[in-house]
């Protein structure tokens, strides 16, 4: 299945409002939205060693996970709040499979912002310890990286909305 | 897949999580033994069974969709390993204040479901699960008897795919029992067992 990135959808309507009426601004009238997708380890690598400016928020979750849920709207406040300096990265652990069936209706029904990336990779001590040595696999697990000053932080536990932007501040600064 | 779909809408909402700890036995330990409560009413220790030459002790439950996912792997090894020396023996961790599926009449009840041909006991104050250090479920620990102890010879993962067992291309606690039966020394003795995080009482 073909999915459109929320640019690639604002060429189309562009195209397809510029042959009903001729005229297209071509920008953006609204903040960009992600679409979920589904990734290998080399895609989380590339979040976790993007070169820029902004912090790289990374939270790790599952649809499953009552906790994890509890404390995305903390992460899509960030997202919202911050989209200038902070990229927000929601990590979802579900299966492959379940991406159709139980993701994307979760990421609709939530009204999810922030980019969602299905990790597709079973194996997880192929990988979990190059995420963090020190986490044990469980989930809510939270990573933030300032790719400026090379800080990083990593925490395996549930965060109220004090601790995460107290985080982000350490990290920032 | 559709068993594991299944499972995992009937029991997404009750996970639980919490920080791990570092706290806890490691490789070449000597295994803390106890006296659970089993399904039947019995108290179970690790000298119950006088023939075992170890045990597959397995920290697990009656709601994680983890747990659940491995739940007939978990009866697998135990008809596998059980003439071997090496029977399961099941812990179950969690509080049940913090989750009811995992109340003892509960467990009693999967346990007659599932026909489990190993003991699962009760950690009910959860001074056992701490003292192992097992943070997820479901978490195992191979122990080995050694003179008159065991000592813990591997802690982890069963496998390295908990969503198919056929497509597992690590069988961690095979490949350790079969280690110890033949005198070899095991490969991996540490994995990271992914799972559900144990519920803690509050």
């Amino acid at each position: 299945m073909i999915r459109f990135t929320g640019i690639q959808k604002q060429f189309f309507l562009c195209v397809v409002l510029a042959l009903f009426a001729w005229s297209c601004e071509g920008k953006p009238t609204e903040q960009v939205t992600h679409s979920p997708k589904v990734i290998k380890w080399d895609g989380l690598e590339a979040v976790l060693s993007r070169k820029t400016e902004k912090l790289q928020v990374i939270n790790f979750w599952a649809t499953w996970c009552a906790p994890c849920i509890k404390e995305l709207p903390y992460f899509e406040e960030v997202n919202e709040t911050a989209a200038d300096k902070i990229d927000v990265t929601l990590v979802s652990l579900d299966f492959a499979d379940e991406f159709e069936k139980r993701v994307l209706p979760f990421v609709e029904k939530r009204s999810l912002r922030s980019q969602v990336l299905l990790l597709d990779e079973i194996d997880y001590n192929s990988w979990i310890d190059k995420v963090d040595p020190s986490w044990s696999g469980a989930i809510p697990a939270t990573l933030i990286i300032n790719p400026s000053n090379g800080k990083r932080k990593f925490l395996e536990k549930e965060l109220n909305e004090g601790e995460l932007n107290s985080l982000i501040e350490e990290i920032l600064n | 897949m559709n068993y594991v779909s299944s499972i995992l809408i009937s029991a997404f909402l009750l996970i639980g999580g919490f920080t791990a700890d570092d706290a806890g036995v490691k490789v070449g330990d000597t295994a803390i033994d106890f006296n659970l409560k089993n399904v039947d009413g019995k108290m179970i220790s690790l000298k119950s069974n006088a023939g075992a030459k170890g045990y597959i002790l397995v920290f697990t439950c009656n709601t994680c969709p983890y747990s659940k996912m491995y739940e007939d792997r978990i009866i697998d090894l135990h008809n596998k390993y059980a003439g071997k020396g090496y029977p399961v023996l099941a812990i179950q961790p969690n509080d049940a204040g913090r989750s009811p599926g995992d109340s003892y009449p509960n467990m009693q009840k999967r346990a007659k479901e599932k026909g489990f041909p190993f003991p699962y006991v009760l950690d009910e104050t959860q001074e056992i699960t701490e003292a192992y250090g097992a943070t997820n479920t479901p978490h195992v620990y191979i122990l080995n008897k050694e003179g008159n102890d065991f000592k813990v010879a591997y802690i982890g993962a069963i496998d390295n795919n908990s969503r198919n067992a056929g497509a597992a291309t690590r069988r961690y606690v095979e490949e350790a029992i079969d280690a110890l039966s033949a005198g070899n020394n095991i490969g991996t003795t540490d994995t990271k067992a992914i799972g559900c995080t144990i519920k803690w009482a509050n």
